[in-house]
């Protein structure tokens, strides 16, 4: 693949040419605090020299004067909400005059989605989430509406926070694939390649340069130091293939005292994909939206069977998410539902920490894990 | 014939009955499913008329209170509570806490006119509860949900969940993460549509305690963001006082300085405060909290911290 550079200011073009696709282009914004994605018109809305601090339950976002647009890492959602939706009605009940009832499927209408400022994590996790959404024997059609023709147009984690390790499950920090296009960020501008034939069609909109040595030497050392920077490890594949056998450790109940059992891990992890079914019937009761919404392990909802709660303690829970994302994945999607993004750290309210947590369930130094 | 409906008035301040009054369009459409029999704040006054459902608004605080109540039992098929006040005690139950005595002393130049239990206690306290409404006030969708789902001949069920997952399907920043504000969403029950933390304010636990609420971590927390023990106290001493989960909390951390004595969980506080997080990044924020009850204590908090004894330093390997 051919790399190209464009200048600082050569993100306007990347802009324009996208919206001018047709796109509904969402790009990273300084939001309320932190770094979230939001329809974008022009460059000038990227969060231009803003850094992030982030510690496990704490993210704060800074302004340190850097000339960089992307120089922070993950904040909470990315693009999840936007491709399976935190809430959204899937059909809606009518009676008519004789009491007939007809089911009406919500229709799928938007604009093809881009995305600019993924990240390779998220990469990983759309991958995970297609497996889930669209490579079962049921496709979701919503899903599935909302994926086909999306566009991704990825950077380089060149800033990983103390709380990522997407080096240790292999997700990142430099994307490996899935990409239509993909930049690195230098300090005077962009590297660029395309991934796919629509990413090239777009490229070649674009004024580019040929890449110098010089650059292409910056981009190889920026990418092996954002590895270098990683503090963080998962336990290896071998070592949390041992995750089932622990269902009666003790460290479950250690873990269960401090997690306040919220679900916030579940609703910022970019590939949890639980749902509950809800029906809103309207007051006349003649007719009823039937929507799914977000659901998560934590809740009493996700495990009621006919009458009967079968997680009812936070101990339980937590062994359930665990063992599901660091284990059972494994078996069902053929690999573990961790990217390594380490939202779940950051964004617990009570900073519990899944990498130290699944070392102590299968004896694993952490800081040996790969 | 169409289901009776009754909604009562104990010690309140009317708000969750406004649940009924605002819903406009759907008030109407009430009124031509069920015949509404008594309801003094719309206008229909018929205390002891025979109901299939009976909504209670308000405390019971007085002798009287709980004979109404009692009657309302024996008129009534079903009865639900409606909001904080009756289904927790509410704000007024604050005055339990404290010697009830003296205060109307205090304030009344004849105190002896004043007739009150001395406690103001949930209504579930005294009869028989069928279903219960929570919130301050409570979230109208929810009431005319329970409304629909008895007119169905289906026993009412609302989410158990917490605010927190209200809060991320609406796609708020978590404010205790990214501003160090002491919200009490994590343990509270939604049901609101997390509107506080949508403006970047903290979660007041106006639902009550939800389903698994861990106060004592939360409360830990709270103390590492800077919290005084008598600013966690007064977190969880507030709307939902007389919730059992919060009002053990709001004690532990009231009766002393050294919480983790008096509290009979002494280990989970200790665990807490060790593992989890980075109290000294959250020190500088205590200061810009918006709160002014909390603010005097903020101050003083830091001090009591290990300078620089970050969590990343106590985790990284």
């Amino acid at each position: 693949m051919q790399r190209r550079f464009i200048p600082r200011q050569g993100l306007e073009p990347l802009i324009r040419q996208t919206l001018d696709a047709g796109y509904r282009l969402h790009a990273p914004q300084s939001t309320d605090g932190a770094i979230l994605y939001r329809p974008i018109h022009h460059s000038g809305q990227l969060p231009w020299g803003l850094h992030d601090h982030q510690a496990p339950g704490h993210y704060r976002l800074l302004d340190n004067g850097s000339p960089r647009a992307f120089a922070w890492a993950t904040g909470p959602q990315a693009l999840k909400p936007l491709l399976f939706r935190p809430s959204e009605p899937i059909w809606t009940l009518d009676l008519d005059s004789d009491g007939r009832p007809s089911f009406i499927g919500a229709a799928h209408t938007e604009a093809p989605l881009a995305l600019l400022g993924l990240r390779p994590c998220d990469l990983a996790a759309l991958a995970l989430q297609d497996a889930h959404f669209l490579h079962g024997p049921y496709p979701d059609p919503a899903y599935a509406a909302r994926r086909r023709g999306l566009l991704t147009i990825a950077v380089n984690c060149s800033h990983p926070a103390a709380t990522c390790f997407c080096a240790a499950t292999g997700d990142g920090p430099n994307a490996q694939g899935g990409y239509d296009l993909l930049l690195d960020e230098l300090d005077d501008g962009y590297l660029i390649e395309s991934g796919s034939a629509v990413g090239k069609t777009l490229l070649d909109r674009l004024d580019t340069l040929p890449a110098t040595d010089m650059q292409l030497e910056a981009m190889a050392t920026q990418r092996a130091s954002a590895v270098r920077a990683q503090q963080r490890k998962l336990p290896n594949a071998e070592q949390l293939a041992r995750l089932p056998a622990q269902h009666d450790h003790p460290h479950w109940a250690e873990v269960a005292e401090r997690c306040l059992a919220c679900g916030n891990c579940t609703a910022v992890c970019p590939t949890c994909f639980c749902h509950a079914h809800r029906e809103t019937p309207a007051l006349d009761g003649q007719s009823s939206v039937h929507s799914r919404e977000w659901d998560s392990c934590f809740t009493s909802g996700h495990s009621y069977l006919h009458g009967h709660v079968v997680h009812t303690t936070t101990r339980e829970r937590y062994r359930q998410w665990l063992t599901h994302k660091l284990a059972g994945w494994v078996e069902q999607y053929g690999r573990s539902g961790c990217v390594g993004c380490g939202r779940c750290i950051t964004w617990c309210p009570v900073g519990i920490d899944l990498t130290v947590e699944s070392a102590a369930l299968v004896d694993a130094n952490p800081a040996q894990g790969e | 014939m169409k289901p009776r409906i009754a909604v009562h008035k104990f010690s309140s301040c009317d708000g969750c009955q406004l649940a009924f009054i605002n819903a406009g369009p759907d008030l109407l459409k009430l009124g031509s499913l069920v015949d509404i029999l008594h309801f003094a704040e719309a206008g229909m006054c018929d205390e002891e008329a025979e109901v299939e459902i009976a909504f209670i608004e308000g405390s019971v605080s007085t002798p009287h209170e709980i004979e109404r109540a009692h009657k309302v039992r024996e008129k009534s098929a079903m009865v639900i509570t409606l909001g904080a006040c009756a289904t927790s005690g509410g704000l007024q139950a604050l005055r339990n806490l404290h010697d009830q005595d003296a205060w109307i002393a205090g304030v009344y130049a004849s105190p002896e006119y004043i007739e009150t239990l001395p406690e103001a206690r949930p209504v579930s306290d005294f009869i028989k509860v069928d279903f219960e409404v929570w919130g301050c006030p409570v979230n109208p969708a929810q009431v005319f949900a329970v409304v629909r789902s008895l007119l169905f001949g289906a026993a009412p069920s609302l989410p158990e969940e917490k605010v927190c997952l209200e809060c991320k399907r609406r796609g708020t920043v978590c404010t205790l993460v990214s501003k160090g504000v002491a919200c009490l969403g994590p343990v509270t029950k939604g049901g609101c549509g997390a509107i506080c933390p949508a403006i970047g304010r903290d979660c007041f636990a106006c639902f009550g305690p939800a389903e698994a609420a861990n106060t004592g971590t939360l409360a830990n927390r709270l103390h590492g963001l800077g919290l005084q023990p008598e600013a966690v106290a007064r977190r969880f001493a507030f709307i939902n006082n007389n919730a059992p989960e919060f009002l053990a909390e709001a004690r532990a951390w009231r009766d002393s300085h050294e919480p983790d004595k008096s509290h009979g969980r002494g280990d989970s506080h200790e665990r807490a405060d060790s593992h989890e997080r980075a109290d000294s990044h959250e020190r500088a924020d205590s200061h810009e909290r918006g709160d002014s009850h909390e603010r005097g204590d903020s101050h003083e908090r830091g001090d009591s911290h290990e300078p620089g004894k970050s969590h990343e330093q106590e985790q990284q390997p």
